[in-house]
């Protein structure tokens, strides 16, 4: 019933999906052209929350910019600081003490299960079930806690220094991240039975919202998007940065290309970000947070230095382009979602609305980080 | 004459008000039962337990401007609402709550609940058509296609308890199945042992008739915004919403009536109206939990079901009970 | 570097018809005079400084056969972006592509146009996905990609006639 249908032309009518919509989860807006509740033709319409984070990269210093990063994603802030600490320390050419590496390792894991399951909870409700966001959050809330403790903010962190980080890790860290590691398998568990082994649940996903690897290739999809279409590439592993060469983590892999895959490839993501936090909390060594010598105005040589970092949602890059100077030549953001949306037109032709809006869900879109 | 036009008024003031009652009290367990299963306290603040929150928010429904959008069917559009409630109310009438209590007894009282039923679809025909809206015309399209596509497996349900009972009287049907649970028509007999699944079926349908989660396309929030009521506001949307609840009570009651026994208790004990209103409140439960459970079905998902499932389980009960009617 | 990135490198290399020596831009300090620029053709980075291995750096007209190498390869379409050197009078455009396997690879491509009429084919017909980047290169920096099925503005208005990322742009 999903595969795509041929349609005569002249009878079809244009369906404004946004900029305010409840599936786009923010303001994106996607012009489809429908015959009926069939998709011909979709074209997606970016720009509502366009910031030009990129022009006041180039404007600021570098440690001004630092607190910008953290509002391109509003789910999962960190990973996006890291990314730009780490294309700072590494034009720089900053070393970074071990302590460091590895707190920022546990506490970029946490803020990847918390972003997952912000987004559980919403593709569910995607799909009309409204209860397991409402566990998602309550799970989310924990990891909240334990970030704000340390980090002073609940969402839009700015945690990381060049060099290291703004506070160490107290003892309460420790022992609250070790008592939700439990928590949350068993979370985990419950989850699978009350949503995954759902029937209607997996009606709606198996087999539908096919993306092959092929279109992920011709449109640079990273993350669980790619990894639901066979790909295995997770820049933890294929680029290692920071420690994550010492942790033993497995990447989810699954073949079916279709929504329930991605869906998966999410799920078992959050296990394994466990066993990273838990080798991270086992080998976290003492030590400073902060190295001894750093230059006291930071002015990475002249140069163009790129970056990858795997966020929640996927690969994501920062270009800098130095001149020398305190401030950036150039700053350009490669945001993961920008490239899994980009394919989204081209997908869904010839899908169901529903289909294809559960399949927007299951690309786990945040549009301020498409935008920018 | 006088008695009777009094009778029937009081009889129509008196569904009315049951109707309202329920429609807003209903919302009011509807949130603290999703407050319950989703760990959450649920409306709590206005008055004890929350139970002046139904009258609230009536009253700031009411308050509000009632909008015509520009280019709406000005007719369709305010009809509409009204045509979601008026049949609601009109089939209490006919429903025997207990012995003594029912609005007016009819000899065809099943044929006018479905006859009412029917029109409900047509409200919402109106209410997409009229406000002219893309979300609103795609969700009536639905729901249209959803109610013929159901009331088709439910009503050949219906005819199997008709040729069992022999009667199309509500009360008649009721007092068929009095004495224990035993003699009601949800368990199996020598007649007609599939009633069980009989049950199911219509418990199914009555999901889908009444638009409730996970059969509630007509109003699917993340892809139609609010389905046939996007353009709605003020009590026009809260007509639609009362509708809504009335038809779950009516469907319940539907439910209680042709398979538990009515007002009869499990087991022959003080039979009243106490029993009927303990079933469709559980019923009703039932509804509740299973819309903060399931997540939605799709369009195809669902037409499928009705016509590849439940079509062809009704007509084959439908064939057996006839054919093991002619036996014993 | 494998043996897969080894033979990009050389069908890279292959189309210049002058390959040695590649000349990089010199590290000067004095950001005042007009900036050497670098000689087109292919460099090596090292991964663990830079953050990608191969720089190639080449004419507009070369360009859809460079990609098409990497195409080839199975390498995936990373990003688009510009930059503004205002001192040479130049564009320049910046193509990152990867690879999913482990044969880890990040090739640079990067064409300079003239600031006044800056025009790049486009590779929209080789990856689909540069749409997209390209749209927004258009809206950052002016330039024109030829061929472009679609070029309007992305994440500008749709009424945009600056584009915020030159030099000399002024609010």
């Amino acid at each position: 019933m999903s595969g795509p249908i041929h349609i005569q032309p002249g009878e079809t009518f244009t369906l404004n999906v946004g900029p305010q919509h409840p599936a786009t989860h923010g303001v994106l807006r996607v012009k489809m052209e429908m015959d009926g509740e069939y998709i011909v033709k979709a074209e997606t319409v970016l720009g509502y929350i366009h910031r030009m984070h990129e022009l006041m990269g180039e404007n600021r210093t570098y440690p001004q910019v630092l607190p910008n990063l953290s509002r391109l994603d509003y789910l999962g802030a960190l990973g996006y600081t890291h990314g730009h600490v780490l294309v700072i320390e590494r034009a720089a050419g900053i070393e970074v003490p071990e302590r460091a590496e590895y707190i920022r390792a546990i506490t970029v894991e946490l803020n990847r299960i918390a972003s997952h399951l912000f987004w559980f909870g919403a593709f569910v409700m995607d799909l009309g079930g409204f209860t397991p966001l409402m566990y998602a959050i309550e799970d989310r809330e924990y990891i909240l806690d334990i970030l704000e403790a340390v980090t002073g903010s609940r969402l839009t962190y700015c945690y990381y220094r060049f060099g290291g980080l703004y506070n160490d890790v107290d003892d309460d860290f420790i022992s609250a991240t070790r008592a939700f590691i439990p928590r949350m398998r068993k979370q985990l568990k419950k989850y699978d039975a009350l949503v995954t082994g759902n029937i209607i649940f997996r009606k709606r996903l198996d087999g539908i919202g096919i993306i092959p690897a092929e279109m992920c290739r011709k449109y640079g999809a990273t993350g669980p998007v790619s990894r639901g279409a066979g790909i295995d590439f997770d820049v933890r592993k294929n680029e290692p940065y920071s420690v994550y060469s010492e942790f033993d983590f497995d990447t989810p892999v699954y073949h079916e290309c279709d929504s329930l895959a991605r869906y998966k490839v999410r799920m078992d993501e959050m296990e394994q970000s466990l066993r990273i936090i838990e080798q991270g909390l086992d080998k976290l060594p003492d030590g400073p947070i902060m190295p001894k010598k750093k230059p006291k105005l930071i002015k990475p040589p002249k140069g163009d230095y790129y970056q990858a970092v795997e966020t929640a949602r996927g690969s994501f890059g920062i270009r800098l382009v130095s001149d020398g100077s305190k401030n950036a030549y150039r700053f350009k953001l490669r945001s993961p979602t920008y490239s899994n949306m980009s394919l989204f037109d081209e997908a869904c032709e010839g899908m169901l609305i529903m289909d294809a809006l559960a399949m927007m869900g299951s690309l786990d879109l945040v549009i301020p980080e498409i935008d920018r | 004459m006088s008695l009777t036009i009094f009778n029937a008024l009081v009889a129509v003031v008196a569904a009315i008000a049951f109707a309202a009652l329920n429609a807003a009290y209903l919302v009011w367990a509807e949130r603290r039962g999703a407050g319950r299963i989703q760990r959450r306290p649920g409306p709590n603040v206005n008055g004890p337990l929350g139970l002046l929150q139904p009258p609230a928010d009536g009253l700031k429904l009411m308050a509000k401007q009632l909008t015509i959008p520009g280019g709406a069917d000005k007719a369709l559009f305010v009809v509409a609402p009204v045509l979601a409630m008026v049949p609601a109310i009109m089939s209490f009438v006919t429903i025997p709550f207990s012995d003594t209590i029912v609005a007016h007894s009819m000899n065809i009282g099943v044929l006018m609940l479905f006859a009412f039923a029917s029109l409900g679809g047509l409200a919402i025909l109106f209410a997409g058509w009229g406000s002219r809206n893309k979300y609103g015309v795609m969700a009536s399209v639905r729901a249209v296609s959803q109610s013929i596509s159901y009331e088709i497996p439910m009503l050949i349900t219906v005819i199997t308890i008709v040729m069992i009972t022999g009667t199309m009287n509500l009360k008649d049907m009721v007092a068929a199945q009095a004495g224990g649970f035993w003699n009601w028509n949800f368990f199996p007999s020598f007649s007609s042992p599939l009633m069980p699944i009989s049950f199911l079926l219509f418990f199914v349908c009555t999901l889908a008739e009444t638009n409730r989660a996970p059969f509630d396309l007509g109003e699917a929030e993340s892809e139609l915004v609010a389905g046939f009521h996007t353009e709605y506001g003020s009590m026009g949307f809260g007509l639609f919403f009362m509708g809504e609840y009335a038809n779950i009570v009516i469907g319940t009651s539907l439910m209680t009536i042709l398979f538990l026994g009515g007002w009869n208790c499990p087991f022959g004990l003080y039979p009243g109206v106490w029993w009927f209103l303990i079933k469709v409140y559980l019923l009703i439960f039932s509804f509740i939990w299973i819309r903060w459970t399931f997540p939605r079905t799709t369009i195809y998902g669902l037409l499928n079901l009705s016509w590849k499932i439940l079509i062809p389980i009704s007509l084959f009960n439908l064939l057996l009970t006839a054919g093991l009617l002619k036996v014993f | 570097m494998t043996m897969t990135n080894e033979s990009v490198k050389q069908a890279l290399r292959d189309l210049f018809p002058d390959p040695v020596p590649v000349v990089d831009e010199p590290a000067s300090e004095d950001a005042e005079e007009k900036e050497e620029t670098r000689t087109n053709g292919v460099l090596e980075r090292d991964h663990a400084a830079y953050g990608y291995d191969i720089d190639v750096q080449l004419d507009p007209g070369e360009l859809l056969a460079a990609v098409m190498i990497v195409d080839k390869a199975g390498f995936f379409l990373e990003s688009i972006t510009g930059v503004d050197w205002i001192k040479n009078d130049q564009l320049e455009a910046v193509y990152d592509f990867s690879r999913y396997d482990f044969d880890t690879c990040r090739i640079v491509i990067r064409t300079r146009t003239p600031r006044s009429t800056p025009k790049i084919p486009t590779i929209s017909k080789v990856y689909p996905g540069a749409g997209w980047h390209e749209r927004e290169t258009h809206d950052f920096f002016g330039i024109k990609f030829d061929g472009h099925p679609h070029l309007v503005p992305l994440l500008l208005p749709e009424d945009a006639d600056f584009h915020p990322l030159l030099k000399d742009f002024k609010p």
